[in-house]
């Protein structure tokens, strides 16, 4: 049964998700969601959407009962009659859950974001069953009302028991027929992510937190796009490892960056894990660009050109401004694939760049 | 979906029902209806009624009952509702002895409808009428689109306990007269009526300061009446219905979200009274009649859930049970009047017993006559609050808790009693309709030493703005100084006023 009240919650709902939307880009920047998130479900502290009314500041006290002497904190919200609960001043807040679907909706309508058209080849079968036939055994529950009836009435007539004047159809075991199923096969594109970030002495906690921003908002969009994303996660400083995500944001390392060791191990975990002609691949790596000098930059670009380019959608290097200035990869980088489509660089200057960082990065719908 | 009571909570029903009649109880007819939690949820949410019209607080009101059943922190065992018949709401998941409990409780609810004064001007037929209003609703939603109309139920829910509910009971003007004004122009000066008198004595007849005082008196009374409107009104929602320049879709649903405000009001006066009344009557019927030996552990389990109280919370089902059974005993042992109150022997005074026998035909008057003010107000004695273990607690700045206060009678009335006093919220009037002599609304907001949070306030003035359609204000005070907030619709601004009123 439908409840009326459908109608009003899909109202609330389209409220919240319009306030939401409003402040998209501030919930972006901040990664306040971050940590909100659930399996399916993300919770977002909403400005309250109260009704506004004349009513007392917050805080009146009031009257309660129990034990204590003068002095005794009673919390748990003391109200009394219409008193109202009172939280910070000024600030309300609920929270709303929605779905991450949803939310990558928001993201790519606020960001102008292209759907990702997955490359042809890129995909594995996957088997799914489809109601679409009758047959003659089943469940109850599955029984096709229309067409039992049709055949009943059909044996009926045949057999000159049916009484136009008392239309009676009195289906008999023969009649039965159940809805039924068959398998059909269906392209299941999947997407491999490989997150890697240098650790080295010069990434601060504000450049991981930076990434992690980043990391939240691709996976988001890049798991509304396929059915199935994995993630893997690749720390480096002057030598790199796999690690699991936690890991990878907490880490704290210090020394020297070499950036070819990350590119080396990734280029490792796709060749072992990910064909590319059975994955859409997309590695991210973050770095404050700061490279070992002595030719790795040279090994870089050499496994790039030679491995990494030709199995994966698109390469995306985001370069974080550090305290201590920032490198010179992007450049680098820069010169090498001039005109280079699937290599994508951004330059984040901080959180106000984020956003802008990420539509850089998925604004080509690969 | 059938809604009906199973046979066997059929005779439940009869039986509680039986049971509660004899007891003196007068209601009108109860109609049970059985229902799963969300449907439950949906009810509550539209306030009893499930033909209300349509708007999305009602939504948000669903979702915040979904979310707390869900997470097991609240569930709504019933719903009564104030018509006739009376419609109540039972959950299909109760246990039986629930059920017979809540039925117990509905039948108490039900005589409180019917008897209880405040309620004597309630729209019995709130069914019908809300299912009305949901159809004028909808009409206006077709006519005009969702987004306009949505917005202009928003502004009109924000105003919307700006009423004056005991204005059924008294009549606050005189019905406007019927020939327009009776001719005193602007310019007419005030004649002050002299006594008759020789030339010679005129002097000490009438004395001229006396003329002049009066000419004076006579001169603000006119200055008054030009004031619109004369003297400030409560019901601000009727006076912007009369006055402000309106469409008539906007009007109409204005006097609709006036008149289920009216309708609501009772119930915000005497909610201590009324589930104090409700509990009172389940905990009698079940304990004394009702109960079989296999329920009652049940039965005190959902009781003291009920009348629970948690620190720092004042709950009304408590303190109403507790107020109505100390007033049962109070005029059973004849504790009261000018003996016993100044009666100073205290082993006396414990043991006070004059065998009157009077305690249930007082507290069935008092369910009659009081609201909660006035009952809290006649029947909180002091012994009652040191039993009880009242305080008063306040938020601490530095600890940033709230604190018990005080656990001094006099102080813990007056609070209980500010609470109580306008369902708690603050007085506004209607000062002046041509404020500045330039159309514009001021409001007046009487400030008895609780300061209006700013930030709702001016949001309300947004949205009063949009009714009034000209600069909108309110006098208050903020931060200790008398002030007057304006809104143009836009901005908001802020000066001093000079005199307070």
């Amino acid at each position: 049964m439908v409840l009326k009240i459908e109608q009003d919650h899909g109202r609330f709902r389209q409220i919240v998700r319009g306030r939401i939307k409003k402040e998209l880009r501030r919930y972006i920047s901040r990664g306040e969601l971050i940590g909100k998130q659930g399996e399916k479900l993300i919770s977002i502290p909403v400005p309250s959407i109260d009704l506004p009314n004349f009513r007392f500041g917050e805080n009146q006290g009031g009257v309660g009962q129990g034990e204590g002497d003068a002095g005794t904190p009673v919390d748990g919200q003391g109200e009394a009659g219409a008193g109202q609960a009172g939280d910070a001043p000024g600030s309300h807040l609920l929270e709303v859950e929605i779905s991450l679907e949803e939310l990558a909706r928001m993201l790519g309508e606020e960001l102008e974001l292209p759907r990702i058209e997955p490359r042809g080849k890129r995909s594995v079968v996957s088997q799914r069953d489809r109601y679409r036939s009758v047959r003659r055994t089943g469940p109850e529950s599955l029984r096709h009302f229309k067409r039992t009836y049709r055949k009943a009435l059909r044996r009926q007539l045949a057999s000159g028991t049916y009484d136009p004047r008392n239309p009676r159809i009195v289906p008999i075991r023969e009649d039965r027929l159940y809805r039924s199923w068959t398998e059909t096969e269906e392209p299941q594109a999947n997407a491999a992510v490989i997150y890697m970030m240098d650790v080295s002495g010069s990434m601060g906690d504000e450049q991981k937190e930076i990434v992690r921003i980043e990391a939240f908002w691709i996976d988001t969009w890049l798991k509304s796009q396929y059915k199935r994303v994995e993630t893997r996660y690749i720390v480096h400083d002057a030598a790199a490892r796999e690690v699991d995500s936690h890991t990878f944001y907490h880490l704290r390392e210090s020394g020297g960056t070499k950036i070819s060791s990350a590119y080396e191990l990734c280029r490792r975990v796709l060749e072992e894990d990910y064909p590319a002609d059975e994955w859409n691949l997309y590695p991210f790596h973050f770095s404050d660009g700061d490279n070992w000098g002595g030719g790795d930059t040279e090994v870089c670009v050499k496994l790039l050109q030679e491995t990494l380019l030709p199995a994966v959608n698109q390469f995306s290097y985001g370069q974080v401004e550090s305290p201590y200035g920032s490198g010179q990869f992007i450049k680098d980088l820069d010169e090498h694939f001039a005109g280079v489509e699937h290599l994508v660089v951004s330059k984040i200057d901080g959180k106000e760049g984020i956003v802008d960082s990420i539509r850089t990065f998925l604004q080509k719908g690969r | 979906m059938n809604t009906q009571l199973k046979p066997d909570l059929l005779r439940t029903k009869a039986r509680v029902e039986e049971l509660a009649r004899s007891q003196g109880l007068v209601f009108d007819p109860v109609i049970f209806e059985m229902i799963d939690y969300s449907q439950m949820n949906q009810i509550a949410a539209y306030g009893g009624f499930p033909t209300r019209y349509p708007h999305w607080r009602f939504g948000m009101e669903y979702e915040r009952l979904s979310k707390s059943y869900r997470y097991g922190l609240s569930r709504i065992y019933e719903m009564v509702v104030n018509t006739n018949p009376v419609y109540a709401y039972l959950l299909t998941s109760n246990t039986d002895m629930d059920q017979k409990l809540v039925m117990a409780h509905v039948y108490g609810h039900a005589d409180f409808f019917k008897n209880n004064i405040w309620f004597s001007h309630t729209n019995k037929k709130m069914m019908d009428e809300a299912a009305n209003h949901a159809t004028r609703i909808r009409r206006y939603i077709h006519a005009q689109g969702l987004e306009k109309v949505e917005t202009w139920i928003d502004a009109c829910l924000s105003l919307e306990d700006l009423i004056d509910p005991h204005s059924p009971f008294i009549r606050r003007r005189a019905a406007a007269p019927a020939g327009g004004d009776s001719g005193d122009g602007e310019g007419a000066r005030p004649l002050v009526r002299r006594l008759r008198s020789k030339d010679y004595m005129d002097s000490f007849v009438n004395p001229r300061e006396y003329l002049k005082e009066q000419e004076q008196r006579l001169q603000e009374e006119m200055d008054r009446k030009k004031h619109f409107p004369e003297h400030p009104e409560k019901d601000v929602l009727l006076f912007l219905i009369e006055h402000a320049p309106l469409e008539r879709w906007q009007r109409d649903v204005l006097s609709i979200i006036r008149e289920e405000a009216y309708y609501f009001a009772p119930q915000a006066q005497t909610k201590i009274m009324n589930e104090g009344w409700a509990s009172y009557w389940h905990s009698k019927l079940m304990t004394e009649r009702l109960l079989t030996d296999a329920e009652v552990i049940d039965y005190a389990d959902h009781h003291s859930g009920t009348v629970s109280m948690q620190p720092g919370r004042l709950n009304p089902y408590k303190i109403g049970i507790e107020l109505f059974r100390d007033i049962e005993d109070r005029w059973n042992r004849g504790r009261f009047g000018k003996e016993y109150d100044e009666c100073e022997d205290f082993v006396r005074k414990r043991d006070w017993d004059l065998d009157l026998g009077q305690g249930r035909e007082m507290i069935m008057k008092v369910r009659q006559i009081h609201n909660d003010v006035t009952f809290i107000d006649t029947y909180l004695t002091e012994e009652f609050c040191r039993d009880q273990k009242l305080f008063t607690f306040a938020h601490n700045e530095r600890s940033g808790h709230n604190e018990i206060q005080s656990r001094e009678f006099r102080k813990v009335k007056e609070q209980l009693l500010f609470f109580l006093t306008n369902a708690g919220r603050p007085f506004i009037y209607v000062q002046d309709a041509n404020f500045g002599n330039r159309g514009e609304l001021c409001l007046w907001h009487r400030y008895e030493g609780h300061e209006l949070q700013r930030d709702y306030a001016e949001e309300t003035l947004r949205n009063l703005a949009l009714i009034w359609r000209r600069p909108v204000h309110v006098e208050t005070v903020l931060e200790e100084t008398p002030t007057r907030l304006s809104c143009d619709g836009e901005k908001f601004t802020q000066e001093e006023v000079q005199t307070q009123v």
